[in-house]
């Protein structure tokens, strides 16, 4: 117990190294699937709600409540259908995107002036060069701020599936640190995590500012 | 089926309904976690962002304190808080028992989506609405109190919407230190293999946060002011999930 013991305890981060960094990957490798599989999931049905507005309400509805679930109760609710491990964990990250991707795909392709649209048909534009040249270019940074705040909010939830096998940095903060009741592992795994949080996030602006370099100017708020 | 047959069987077992275990009481456990947390994270933050809204002050400051919160992982903020006040739990002769850090992990967690929709719900109030009531020749705390705080009032339920979906969730994971509540079944049903008793706590938990969800849609909704009702309708649906 870490009663006798100082509170931070450098000597087992240096002699872990090699476990911090295969847990780090661990974390981006499942972050990189929950945020990919999420991004092709949400793509096509933001697309078919923007056509289709009826749908709207009941496509946001069903993401709204995936959203609210708890992911340790959908962990427990797919456990006995998928088995424990990284199929249950994935479905799990991935319902989490959807309502984030969804909505924001959604809104970066409804604030797209009419005018626009309207010259982009007068010049001839077929409804799919349309979608591809003009609205998606012109939607890519709320787009992407939706791919932003999806990826930030999974890298926090990774940790949660180490209840269930996986977890990346997820099974330093619980298994070996909350478990453990050892202060340095919590403190490495939340601090690890926070870095990756913060490294993407910058990382996606950097993507966003080479796809988007028409609307530099705009874009310096976000 | 047999598993959902072994599910049903678990929530007739007399066993499940008495003693420390009993449904009812793990269900007030987790009510009383989430609505203690809930409540102190609204009193605390819902202040603090109608002061930024309402003048404009370290509002720069709280969106990036807001957002590098939400890169923090909510286990991590628990495990914090665990670790924190362990020795004073350990000193007080009641190891084992997360309630308290649990109460400060979740409380932590509610604030920041709090502020942030109390700050752009009084912010995003039109100038014109306000100036007409200055006009009229309110004072500065009647505009707040009589025309920012209704008109914000749908953001600000949205704020406080989020963050108990967020508290409920990690009121869940609660379990892993001990602090009762629904997720006991949960990680306990996981630990000793108990799937129908792991299956049936996790349709409690889905239960209990599908009608808190339920019942902020309904609060929302009566929120708006009757003259706004019909043309603010889709704006406070957009806001709903804002995901902030």
């Amino acid at each position: 117990m870490t009663d006798e013991a100082p509170f931070f305890r450098t000597d087992w981060v240096f002699d872990n190294l090699d476990m911090l960094a295969l847990r780090t990957a661990e974390h981006v490798v499942l972050t990189l699937i929950g945020v990919g599989v999420g991004v092709l999931i949400a793509f096509p049905l933001t697309l078919l709600i923007h056509r289709r507005r009826r749908l709207i309400g009941q496509v946001i509805g069903i993401a709204g409540i995936l959203y609210a679930i708890p992911s340790l109760a959908l962990f427990g609710l797919l456990i006995p259908v998928t088995g424990i491990g990284l199929v249950t964990a994935e479905i799990a990250l991935v319902s989490y995107t959807l309502l984030i991707l969804i909505r924001n795909g959604l809104a970066g392709l409804d604030g797209i002036a009419p005018e626009v649209l309207e010259t982009a048909t007068g010049m001839g534009y077929t409804r799919a060069q349309r979608l591809w040249r003009v609205e998606l270019p012109l939607a890519l940074p709320v787009i992407i701020a939706g791919i932003r705040i999806a990826t930030v909010t999974t890298i926090g939830l990774v940790a949660v599936t180490a209840l269930i096998g996986q977890g990346g940095l997820g099974f330093v903060i619980i298994q070996l640190g909350i478990r453990r009741d050892f202060d340095t592992a919590i403190l490495v795994g939340v601090g690890l995590s926070i870095l990756l949080a913060v490294i993407a996030d910058r990382g996606l602006v950097l993507l966003e500012r080479a796809l988007t370099p028409w609307a530099r100017a705009q874009t310096e708020g976000t | 089926m047999e598993f959902l047959g072994d599910v049903a069987a678990w929530f007739t077992d007399p066993a499940n309904w008495t003693g420390r275990d009993a449904i009812p009481l793990r269900t007030a456990e987790h009510v009383m976690l989430s609505g203690i947390s809930l409540l102190v994270g609204v009193l605390i933050a819902l202040p603090l962002g109608v002061f930024i809204g309402h003048t404009g002050r370290w509002a720069g400051l709280v969106v990036a304190v807001t957002n590098a919160g939400r890169a923090v992982p909510s286990v991590g903020v628990l495990g914090i808080a665990y670790s924190l006040t362990l020795p004073f739990i350990a000193a007080a002769g009641l190891r084992g028992i997360g309630t308290l850090p649990t109460l400060i992990a979740l409380t932590a967690l509610a604030i920041p989506p709090i502020v942030v929709n109390a700050y752009i719900g009084v912010r995003d109030v039109e100038r014109d609405t306000t100036e007409a009531a200055r006009g009229m020749g309110m004072r500065d705390w009647q505009v707040l109190r009589r025309v920012e705080l209704p008109l914000a009032l749908p953001v600000i339920l949205a704020g406080i919407r989020t963050a108990s979906v967020q508290v409920i969730a990690t009121a869940t994971l609660g379990a892993i230190i001990s602090a009762g509540g629904l997720g006991q079944y949960i990680v306990v049903g996981f630990a000793v293999r108990d799937f129908p008793m792991m299956f049936a706590g996790s349709l409690l938990v889905v239960a209990l946060a599908l009608t808190s969800e339920a019942l902020f849609a309904l609060a929302q909704r009566a929120a708006v002011s009757p003259g706004l009702r019909r043309a603010s309708t889709r704006l406070g649906d957009t806001v709903a999930g804002l995901g902030l």
